[in-house]
Formats: structure tokens, sequence, C-alpha cells
């Protein structure tokens, strides 16, 4: 019984920093709309300057000076984020702010070990609380009873501070309506960069709180980040109260969880989040989102067929890339086969996510899954080659079927995370079912037949079908299925009102964009001789999105373009620096800021200046087949 | 009343929210090719009433009936599907796709090719899509993206959509809100045209009484959730009971209380 106590009180200790982080971006939400992916970025690095300063500073005061100390410079940064970086983007769709936000913590991950060096930093203990209180034979450290009792009192000094003061109560009105708020006059800019400045100061208060618990590690902005967003989720965004209550519960599913489910301990929390979401898809304690801003937004440039010379254009494009294996190596000719397989996954999630307006975070869940179905068939059935590819894509098609149904019910930011929450739990069961996947092992030797097994035969075979697929995915796009779903994007009220069922529709759209990927997950088995849990990833879902991004949300072969220009880039800065995160981030905010349009939008955009005179069917598309070089 | 059931036929439509009753007992029909408009001062209950006959809203009690058939409780796709056009007060289109496309979609609804991965779009039925931009006024437009049209232009825009389904009923909540007067009046008579052409019921609420009295074939007036009259343009503008509702609240108590005085 004492253990069970015992376990309650640490997972109540660990609610603590999850719930100082939680409320800062629940607060930075509310008010600002930005769901702000840097801020488990800004909880670590609270935690590494904390660790700097109680290093130098001793005593008492130094300790306990050196951790306010951190938060406050932390926020100070944070001020710094807000007025160069995000008041550039408040106007742009949700989904940029994410992705610029999230260019920003691979920045940071990078910087941190630039800094501090790779290693994991064990920090001081607290003074005064470096003991543990002995209860009935099982000990609990002093410090866990300090952190029971900081929770609430933070929570305490949140709720006097937003319901007795001026600015709390600007934050409350602008939370429900900042355009009134800035109609009466107040100063939206300060007031979201303070707003902005205490969330920052949360998540690093909560950050260097951490350090007498656990050792200071670069990754551990992408741990806290996934659980806070579960937490914000469950809670609802932008409640306070629903924060507390959703750590309080997040925390305690994690200590209790090991004991009873040790093999799907991870699972449990996304699965609870699950639950929340569809019974109530605002969370415990938030209000339904009002109205959603209009999707994309950007441009009304309507979307049109190639024309021939386009087509011919496109084929010409292809039948230069297929002549590669002529005079390129097989380094090059690997790249490409990669770049083919890329262009695959990312014109699936172009389909969910321009056609359908549906951004999923978690697309890599069914392009791993497509490559775990090739390693069991090869694997384990043992089945040819071209069974396995025709039959390995169907459990992303599985996959898709169950979560997409889920997720479909969902819109906007909440669609995001709960997708997000489902490649979550996908990566764990890959992760922890040792005995079925290998877990972090992954399964080794899935190669491909003899016929496909040199590179330039691999390349032609990935060529092939990423411009099978794209050509499908197109047909798709100017199909009746394919208006329906860009009606459903552009109006559900008008949707429903001509006969269309919008849920039906994205559900379909989710099967098809999953199973595409399941497509380009099997190649890339194939390819790589092994799958990891990494190929179901959180970093592999957002280099699909970056794809999309950079390609243009809002055109019709961005996805490739995007696909190709990111694949190669990352590739060649991988083999070129260290440092590839920090100029990949820094490149997805540059895009962000100053080409939200992506490259096919912005050639599009010169186009139609330079020929403003001559009908619109000549703007330049790219094209559509041009899937590897 | 001929033996036959009406377009429309409504019966003691009841809704209240906690305890306020935003609508009781409201019975009325409508027979096709008719324009019948639903006014009442704000508050009175007309949208309320409005969404529980296109499904948006369900009533605590009551039917609603096309042609004999019960829709109350369905939802709206099932009630377009019955053959209910729609526009709404503040208009509802694809604003990234052009104006032909916006009616195409319609039409490929309207054809149950929804799910049709494999056609193409573009060409779908260009000419009934051709044909109802034409009804409307608006053939010059078919290319132009849907975002960049002029409000009145979207109304009608929104009127061929609701055509696509070649439709018994047409139900239009406000449909010269926010247009210019000319419009107004340019709108309305294109719609009493077309259902006088196609014998298509319209039911209608309003605002501007010009509208009303110069379009209307009948008119039915609801007020604190209950219809105080009913009856020709004529018929309404001279009733008391109305009279007191839009003119004085001093005469609405009365009013009230001598409830069934017209019909």
């Amino acid at each position: 019984m004492a253990f069970y106590v015992v376990q309650f009180l640490t997972g109540l200790a660990s609610a603590a920093s999850l719930f100082l982080v939680a409320s800062g971006l629940s607060i930075i939400f509310g008010v600002t709309r930005i769901v702000n992916f840097a801020h488990g970025a800004f909880y670590m690095i609270g935690a590494y300057i904390a660790f700097t300063l109680t290093e130098r500073l001793s005593g008492a005061f130094g300790f306990w000076g050196s951790i306010v100390l951190a938060a406050l410079a932390v926020a100070l940064i944070g001020v710094l984020v807000e007025m160069v970086l995000l008041r550039r983007i408040y106007h742009a769709p949700e989904l940029f702010q994410l992705l610029a936000t999230f260019g920003l913590t691979l920045m940071v991950e990078d910087l941190v070990v630039l800094i501090w060096g790779p290693d994991d930093l064990v920090g001081r203990r607290a003074p005064g609380f470096k003991g543990a209180i002995d209860f009935f034979g099982q000990n609990i450290p002093s410090y866990d009873l300090f952190l029971i009792v900081l929770g609430p009192v933070v929570l305490g000094i949140l709720w006097l501070l937003f319901q007795r003061t001026r600015w709390g109560v600007l934050v409350r009105a602008a939370t429900q309506d900042r355009d009134m708020v800035a109609a009466l006059g107040v100063n939206q800019k300060w007031l979201f960069t303070s707003v902005f400045a205490v969330g920052v100061f949360l998540a690093a208060l909560g950050g260097a709180l951490q350090i007498p618990r656990d050792a200071v590690h670069h990754a551990m902005d992408l741990r806290i980040i996934v659980e806070v967003f579960v937490v914000v989720v469950i809670g609802g965004l932008g409640s306070i109260v629903g924060a507390f209550v959703a750590a309080v519960l997040v925390s305690e599913l994690n200590a209790f969880g090991i004991l009873i489910f040790p093999k799907i301990s991870i699972i449990l929390v996304f699965l609870v989040m699950a639950v929340v979401l569809i019974v109530r898809p605002w969370g415990l304690f938030g209000k339904p989102e009002a109205a959603a801003r209009k999707t994309p937004g950007l441009t009304v440039n309507p979307w049109r067929p190639l024309t021939s010379n386009e087509r011919l254009a496109s084929l010409a494009a292809l039948v230069i890339a297929a002549t590669l294996p002529l005079f390129a190596g097989n380094y090059a000719l690997t790249v490409g086969s990669e770049i083919a397989i890329f262009v695959i996954f990312a014109v699936s999630l172009h389909f969910l996510m321009s056609v359908g307006g549906l951004a999923s975070f978690g697309h890599a869940a069914y392009f791993g899954l497509g490559a775990y179905g090739i390693a069991f068939l090869a694997k384990m059935a043992g089945l040819p080659m071209i069974v396995c590819l025709l039959l390995g894509p169907l459990l992303g098609c599985m996959g898709a079927a169950v979560f997409g149904f889920f997720a479909v019910q969902l819109s906007g930011v909440y669609f995001a995370m709960l997708t997000l929450a489902f490649a979550q739990i996908v990566w764990s069961i890959a992760f922890q079912w040792v005995s079925v996947t290998g877990g972090d092992n992954g399964i080794l030797g899935v190669w491909p037949e003899k016929w496909a097994a040199s590179p330039s035969h691999f390349y032609w075979l990935a060529l092939g079908v990423a411009a099978l697929v794209t050509i499908a995915l197109r047909i798709a796009v100017f199909s009746p299925f394919g208006y329906a779903l860009r009606a459903t994007r552009d109006s559900l009220l008008r949707s429903e009102a001509i006969g269309i069922n919008a849920k039906r529709i994205q559900w379909t759209a989710f099967v098809i964009a999953g199973t595409t990927a399941g497509i380009g997950g099997a190649l890339f088995a194939y390819l790589k001789g092994s799958v990891f849990p990494d190929n179901l990833g959180i970093s592999l879902s957002v280099d699909a999105l970056v794809m999309v991004l950079l390609g243009g949300v809002e055109t019709v072969s961005g996805a490739v373009i995007g696909a190709i220009v990111y694949k190669a880039l990352n590739i060649w800065l991988v083999s070129q620096t260290d440092l590839s995160k920090l100029v990949l981030g820094g490149f997805i905010v540059l895009i962000v800021v100053v080409f939200p349009k992506g490259i096919v939008g912005m050639l599009e955009m010169l186009a139609q200046r330079r020929r403003k005179s001559s009908p619109p069917g000549s703007s330049l598309l790219a094209k559509p087949i041009e899937s590897a070089e | 009343m001929s033996v036959a059931p009406p377009l429309l036929a409504v019966e003691g439509l009841t809704k209240s929210y906690g305890g306020i009753h935003a609508v009781r007992g409201v019975s009325f029909s409508l027979r096709a090719g008719e324009i019948l408009a639903l006014i009442g001062p704000n508050g009175a209950g007309k949208s309320t009433c409005f969404d529980m006959l296109n499904g948006q809203n369900k009533p605590d009690s009551g039917h609603v009936r096309l042609l004999g058939e019960e829709t109350t409780g369905k939802r709206p796709r099932e009630i377009w599907r019955m053959g209910v056009g729609r526009t709404f007060q503040i208009t509802a289109t694809f604003a990234t796709m052009t104006v032909r496309e916006n009616v195409q979609v319609a039409l490929i609804s309207h054809g149950k090719q929804l799910f049709n991965l494999f056609g193409s779009a573009p060409n779908f039925d260009r000419g009934e899509a051709g044909r109802l931009l034409e009804l409307v006024g608006m053939g010059g437009y078919a290319d132009r993206p849907c975002g960049e049209l002029a409000y009145g232009d979207l109304k009608r825009l929104e009127l061929a959509v609701a055509l696509a389904n070649e439709p018994k009923l047409l139900l239009m909540d406000e449909p010269t809100a926010g247009m210019a007067p000319r419009e107004r009046v340019d709108l309305m008579r294109l719609t009493a045209q077309i259902a006088r052409e196609k014998s298509i019921g319209v039911l209608f609420t309003e605002h501007d009484m010009d509208v009303v009295f110069e379009h209307a074939d009948r008119i039915i007036v609801l007020n604190r959730g209950t219809l105080i009259a009913e009856g020709s343009p004529a018929e309404v503008r001279s009733n008391p009971q109305v009279q007191a509702v839009y003119l004085g609240e001093g005469l609405l108590y009365e009013a009230e209380h001598r409830e069934g005085a017209s019909t």
C-alpha cells in the first residue's frame, strides 16, 4: 500500500513541471492562437541555463536565484523571438506558425549541443531538499514534496494574476475576442509580447526546476512537448485549470501505467487523450473553438489541370530523370531513389492537407506502417517482392482507416494533435513490442529481389512508382471526389447543404493518403534493407509537412517540387555539416516568413505578373512528374 | 386544400431553450409554386423555425412534412436529397473554386458521383452548370474565382447552386440581407420568376418589408415564437395584431391575448 502511495506522490511531483510548461503553452495559445511548438525548446534552454548558473553560484540563494534568473533569461529570449519572428506571422494560417516554431526547435537542438556539448549533464541537488523522507519503509525525495506543493501554489498565483490584475483582465478579454480588445484601444503588440514572455517564463521555470530530478540533455524538448500537447489537449487549450488537472492525470497515468501495463505504458496516455478528444473534442475544461479561420486563404488561385504542353514538359522531365543511371554513380542513384520515395510521401500528405485542408502531424505513421508491412511479409511470411509491394501498403491503409475515422471528427489544431498522438501510439507499439517488431533494433535484412537489387533497377522502380502515384493522385484531385473534398475544406456549411457527407469524404481521403504513404514506406524498407521505429517518428512526419509547405501548400504540384528540393538539400546538408538541424531549422523559418507561398506558389506569382495580358492558361505550373533526378 | 398533400406542411413546431420558448406550436403549409414570406421582429423565432425546417436544429415536438414525407430529425444533407435547396443569410460558397466549379460540385453531388475518383470534374456537366448560371444571370462569370465576386453576385451564385438539384422547395434565409436596394429587387424578381416557371415553392425570411409585400404570395407573421397572422400581403398589412407588433409596444400585450383572432 505504501508503495502505491509513494508512486502516487512521484506522479504528483512530475505533474508540477508538466503543469508549468503546459500552462505556459495554454496561455500563449489562448491569446495569440499560436500553438508554440518551440515551448519544449524553451523548457530545455531553461534547464541548461539553470544548470550553468547553479554550477557558478553557490549557496541556497545561489541555487534558487539561479533557477529564477534562468527562467527570466529565457523569457527575455522569448520576447526577442516574439518580436522578431512571431509578429510577422500572426496572420498566417496556424499551420505556418506551428512550422516556424518547429524550425526554431530544430535550431535550438543544435545550438544547445554546440554550447553545452552532447553529453547528459547531472545538476546539483536543491539546498534544503537533498534528503528523502521515510514513508512506511519507502523513500520519498523531499524535493518531490516541494514540487507537489509548488504546483498548486503556481496555479493559485496564476489565478490571482488573471482575476485580480488589470493585465489579467486584458489577457482574459483577448482570449475571448482579441479584435474587440484591439478596438478598445489596447496596445495589442505589447499584450501579445507580455503574454508570450509569461508563457515562456513558465516553460523555462519548469525546465530549471527539473535539474535536481533529471539529467539535462538535448532531446528533452521533444519528449516534453509531446507530453505537453497531450496535457493541453486533454485539459482544453487555453484553460489553466484544465492544464493542471490534465497534468496530474497524465503524470499519474505514467506513474501507474508502468506498474500495471509495463508493455504499453506509453500508449496508455495517448489512448486517454484519444478518448477525451472524441468525447469532448475541445478538452475537459476547454470551450468549443470559435469559427475556424478560413483555410489556407493566402491566395484564391483556382486550380486547373495541366495543359497539353505542360503535360509534354512533365513527360520530358520524367524521361530525363529516367536517364540518370546512364551517367550517375551508385550513390547518386540511391539518393535518387530516396527522393522518389519522398515524392510519394509528400504527394500523399498534400492530398490530405492541401486538397482536404486536413494537416496531419502524424503522417509518418502510415509511411512506417507500410515499411513494417513489408518487413513482416518479406521476413516472416517470406513472400515474393512483388506480392509484398502490393500487400505491404495495406497495413498503412488499415491504420489510416482506423485512426482516420476518429481524426476526421475533429479539425484544425485538434486534428493535427490527434494525428500526432496516433502516430505516437504506433511508434510506441513499434518501440515497445520487441518480440514482434524488434523494438529499437528494428527488423534487418529486408532486401529487394535480384531483379530490383541493383541501384539502377531499384531507382527505375522507385521512379516509376512515384510517377504512377503522382499521376493517380493528380487525377483524383481533379475528379469529382477531389472537388467534393475541396468543397468540404472551403465550406462545411455549404457542403452539408448540397448533400455532401463531409466526414465520409474526409475519411476516404485520409485512407487514400495513408495507403499512398504506405506505398512510399514499402519502397523505403527495401531501399534501406531495414525498418526502424524512426520510420514512423515525429521528425519524419514533420519532414512531410515541410516538403508540402516548401513546394507551396496551395498549389497542385508543390509537393513534388518541395520533396525534391527538401530531400536533396537535406541529404546534402547532412553530408556537409554537423549542424544540419540548425541550418534546416533556419531554412524552415525563412520559408515561413519570406516565402509563405512556397516555391511553386512563387513561380506562379512571377509568371502571372510577367504575362498579365496573356490568358491564365499559360501560367507556369510546375511539372507533376518531375519526380526524381 | 386539395386531396394531395401540400408541398410543405408544418404542424405544431415547438422548440425551447432552457425556459425560453423560442417557437411555440407553429403550423403552416406551402403549395408548389407559391412564395411564402416568414416575417417577424427580431427574436420572434424566425431563425429557429427556419433551422428546424432545414435540419440544422431539431424540434422538441411537431412535424415537418415534405410532400407527405416526414423530414423532422433528418440531417440537412438528407433533406437536400429530398429536394430542398437553400441559401444562407451570410453566403456560404467555395471560395477557392471558380463560379462554375461551385455549381459543378452541387451537380456532382446531385448525380451521386461524390466518390468518383477517376472522372474529370472540370468537365462534369458543363452544359447544365452553364444553364444554371445563365438562369441567374451569371453566365459571363463562370471562370471567375468565387473569392473575387461582389456580394450581390455571390447571392446569385448561391441561388444557382440551390437550384442544381432541381428542388421542389427553396429555403432562403434573408436572401437580400446586405444587398443594395436595386440588387434586392432584381434578386427577388428573379427568384419569383424561376419559382413560377419551375413550380418551385419558396419560403423566405426577410426584414425588408418592401421586398416582402412586393414578392410574397402569402405572408406568415411570427411574434415571440407564435404565429400571429397569416394571409395575403394586403390582409397582413391591415392586420391590427401585426401592426401592433411592428409599430407599438403598448398594443403588444393586448395582441397576445387576442390569440386566434385572425388566421
